[in-house]
């Protein structure tokens, strides 16, 4: 019938809140189009069936925090031509990055009343640590439309477009008056990959840095203005330990100040 | 998704049926029926979710942070999350918001209540009532039903995006108010889409009333939030059917977690009497009479009245919600002004903060120790799916007796739809659901 045989497309969780998966079904104008040009072979989230690999295209949203799930990813790796990781999860560590800085085993008797009957890595790691990664999309949550716009780039054989300087760029492009200039407002925007549109401007707050650190960022000159802002030592490091704790320029400049 | 070779019955005469993961629930876990001689002996919900630790890691947060790290516990209920610890934090600071901040909190969550039901009743639970795999194959002979179930999700995560600035893990929400609040003629622009909302939502009462339910009863307590005079979302007492009427800060004193060795996320139940269920079902059983006239009517003229206990009839419930959160939307947006303030000044002090809201899935309770510096000292937060984890079993359990005779494919599909009808949210709990049947001869 078709000429050309459809893209398969997977999608894998590892620890994470589904919201970057959701994303997906979030694109409900181009669902059901993405649906007819991508076979759907693996995305239990939606679907009970289930076609086997070997898959064109797998989405990998989450962090690696378990010993299974380590031997998983390297699985889910041989079984993918082009693996994607989504989301602050997958190519950060995500927020469950947090326990990288703290002794797990408090971790775990804080939260469960059964340690024994737990088992977890002692630190939340990106994909990136463990396996070849061929693209990845930032944010917690990923921007749907820059996914939409990797499928089809990928579709197409060409490279996705996908910026990598700060948010502040978007910030000015979209007119916004700078929180920080003007309010004081501590904001990572300058420090940040854009993605979001710059949403927490626009919305009378400073940027967190859910979308990670930008290409060489230059966070020593972004801390020395927080301090100029009041800023202690302490919510300086809250302010680079969210979401992307764990990206590396992010952890060390949170960790220059712990000492 | 099934594993072939676990059909072929094994040399030892036990015949198992094993489903690698639960699919169309929000995140993955298993469960295990064992089956001897012609009796179900043990129904367990496996839950495998890597643990994540919010409450540990919010230990030594700035109680305004709470907000937005606990929405990362689940990306289809982040309002939720966000709600109850801003309602903890203002309690425990004692905080008095606008009457049109509190009325733009319950529409944002009307949004997030919206867009869950739609996905939830057509692509999610849907397709296992008519026989698909799922909502694309459903799609291509009810091209329209699905096609209005996403159109439905997307007003719902409008709303979201309007206030909140997108629709997974919206940022304008905090401790005191918003950030920024919307002007009334933003709101406006979604009022023509609402009364499409209206509709729509009782074209799928009628869809799901017709629907063929398999027989399923149990003497459920059923437990949701109650006030005064609203359907409850953001606030109220908790109570039951069995009599409970607890000030959500008494929550600890009648229910309690129990760490179970086969789940990474905990078992929630009341004290001295055990499983409990919460959720869409046990909502409308317990506050039919704050739902609106059309909400009301449209659930009797499918024969869908207080007192149900079969869970299968949740999408009922979760339909009827549709109507009422689409109709309590647009009074909102009609009654809306913009209030003075987005938000007020928050001062911390050393105190215990409770909150409880209503999530799409059911009660989420949220309780913060905070020290005089705003600093958070302890936190627990117990989701829908964890409170439900036991009833869950308990109607497995009785699923597969009752039933025993089933063809395994069907009974597989069936008991996986058990688990559907709570709409599970795992990665609320935790996640991993491989489905396991068992038969020792
Ligand atoms: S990156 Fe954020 S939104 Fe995405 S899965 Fe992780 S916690 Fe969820
Ligand atoms: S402004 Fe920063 S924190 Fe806010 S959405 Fe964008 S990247 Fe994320």
């Amino acid at each position: 019938m078709a000429a050309r045989k459809k893209p398969k497309l997977a999608v894998w969780k590892f620890a994470s809140c589904d919201g970057c998966q959701l994303s997906l079904l979030d694109c409900e104008d181009e669902l059901l189009e993405v649906a007819g040009v991508i076979e759907i072979a693996n995305f239990p989230e939606a679907s009970r069936a289930v076609k086997r690999g070997p898959y064109d295209i797998s989405l990998v949203e989450g962090s690696i925090t378990t010993p299974h799930d380590a031997m998983r990813i390297q699985k889910v790796r041989r079984m993918s031509k082009l693996l994607i990781t989504i989301g602050a999860c997958a190519t950060g560590g995500g927020i469950q990055a947090l326990r990288n800085f703290k002794d797990i085993k408090d971790f775990v008797s804080i939260v469960y009343a059964r340690p024994d009957y737990i088992e977890t890595l002692t630190k939340s790691t990106p994909i990136d640590d463990h396996v070849f990664v061929d693209c990845e999309l930032r944010g917690c949550p990923i921007n749907k439309y820059q996914l939409l716009e990797v499928i089809s780039a990928l579709l197409n054989d060409r490279k996705p477009n996908i910026p990598k300087y700060s948010v502040c760029m978007e910030c000015k492009q979209k007119g916004n008056v700078c929180v920080m200039v003007s309010k004081g407002i501590p904001c990572l925007g300058p420090v940040t990959q854009v993605g979001c549109d710059a949403l927490c401007p626009s919305y009378q707050r400073g940027c967190f840095g859910c979308f990670g650190p930008m290409e060489t960022p230059n966070t020593i000159s972004m801390s020395e203005r927080f301090g100029e802002l009041g800023i202690k030592a302490d919510d300086i490091i809250r302010t680079y330990r969210t979401y992307n704790s764990y990206s590396e320029s992010f952890r060390r400049e949170s960790e220059a100040y712990e000492r | 998704m099934k594993d072939k070779s676990a059909k072929k019955p094994d040399k030892k005469k036990t015949k198992t049926i094993k489903v690698d993961y639960l699919a169309r629930v929000e995140g993955e876990g298993a469960f295990n029926i064992k089956i001897k001689g012609g009796e179900v002996i043990d129904a367990k919900l496996k839950i495998f979710e890597p643990p994540r630790f919010f409450e540990a890691f919010l230990v030594g947060r700035r109680f305004d942070e709470a907000p937005d790290i606990t929405s990362r516990i689940c990306g289809i209920c982040p309002i939720a999350y966000q709600m109850s610890s801003i309602q903890a934090m203002e309690a425990a600071f004692d905080v008095k918001v606008h009457p049109q901040i509190r009325a733009l909190r319950r529409l944002f969550y009307l949004g997030e209540w919206i867009q869950s039901h739609a996905l939830h009743v057509f692509m999610l639970h849907a397709p296992d009532f008519l026989g698909y795999e799922d909502a694309f194959q459903m799609a291509k002979d009810h091209g329209d039903l699905v096609k209005m179930a996403l159109d439905l999700k997307k007003m719902g995560n409008d709303i979201v995006i309007l206030i909140g600035g997108r629709e997974i893990h919206p940022l304008s929400a905090c401790v005191g108010g918003f950030y920024k609040v919307p002007t009334k003629r933003g709101l406006e622009s979604l009022v023509e889409r609402l009364k499409w909302g209206i509709e729509a939502s009782v074209k799928t009462v009628q869809f799901v009333g017709g629907l063929t339910f398999p027989e399923l009863a149990a003497d459920y307590e059923f437990v949701s939030l109650r006030h005064d005079d609203e359907y409850p979302i953001c606030e109220g007492r908790l109570v039951s059917n069995k009599g409970l009427d607890i000030a959500i800060s008494d929550y600890d004193d009648y229910f309690e977690e129990e760490h179970v060795k086969h789940s990474t996320s905990l078992h929630a139940h009341i004290r001295a009497r055990g499983s409990y269920f919460v959720g869409p079902l046990a909502r409308f059983n317990l506050n039919f009479d704050r739902l609106t006239p059309l909400a009301q009517e449209q659930a009797k003229s499918v024969g869908f009245e207080p007192g149900c206990v079969n869970s299968f009839k949740s999408i009922i419930a979760r339909a009827v919600e549709l109507v009422y959160a689409c109709e309590e939307a647009l009074r909102i947006i009609q009654q809306y002004e913009m209030p003075p303030n987005a938000k007020v000044e928050v001062k911390p002090n050393g105190m215990t903060g409770y909150g409880c809201t209503e999530a799409p899935r059911g009660i989420l309770y949220h309780r913060y120790v905070v020290d005089g510096h705003g600093i958070i000292r302890s936190a627990t937060i117990v989701p829908p799916t964890s409170q439900n984890q036991k009833t869950i079993e308990n109607d497995l359990f009785n699923f597969a007796q009752n039933n025993i005779e089933m063809p395994e494919d069907e009974l597989t599909w069936r008991c996986e739809q058990v688990v559907r009808n709570y709409d599970p949210c795992i990665s609320c709990s935790c996640h991993f659901l491989k489905l396991n049947i068992e038969r020792i001869e």
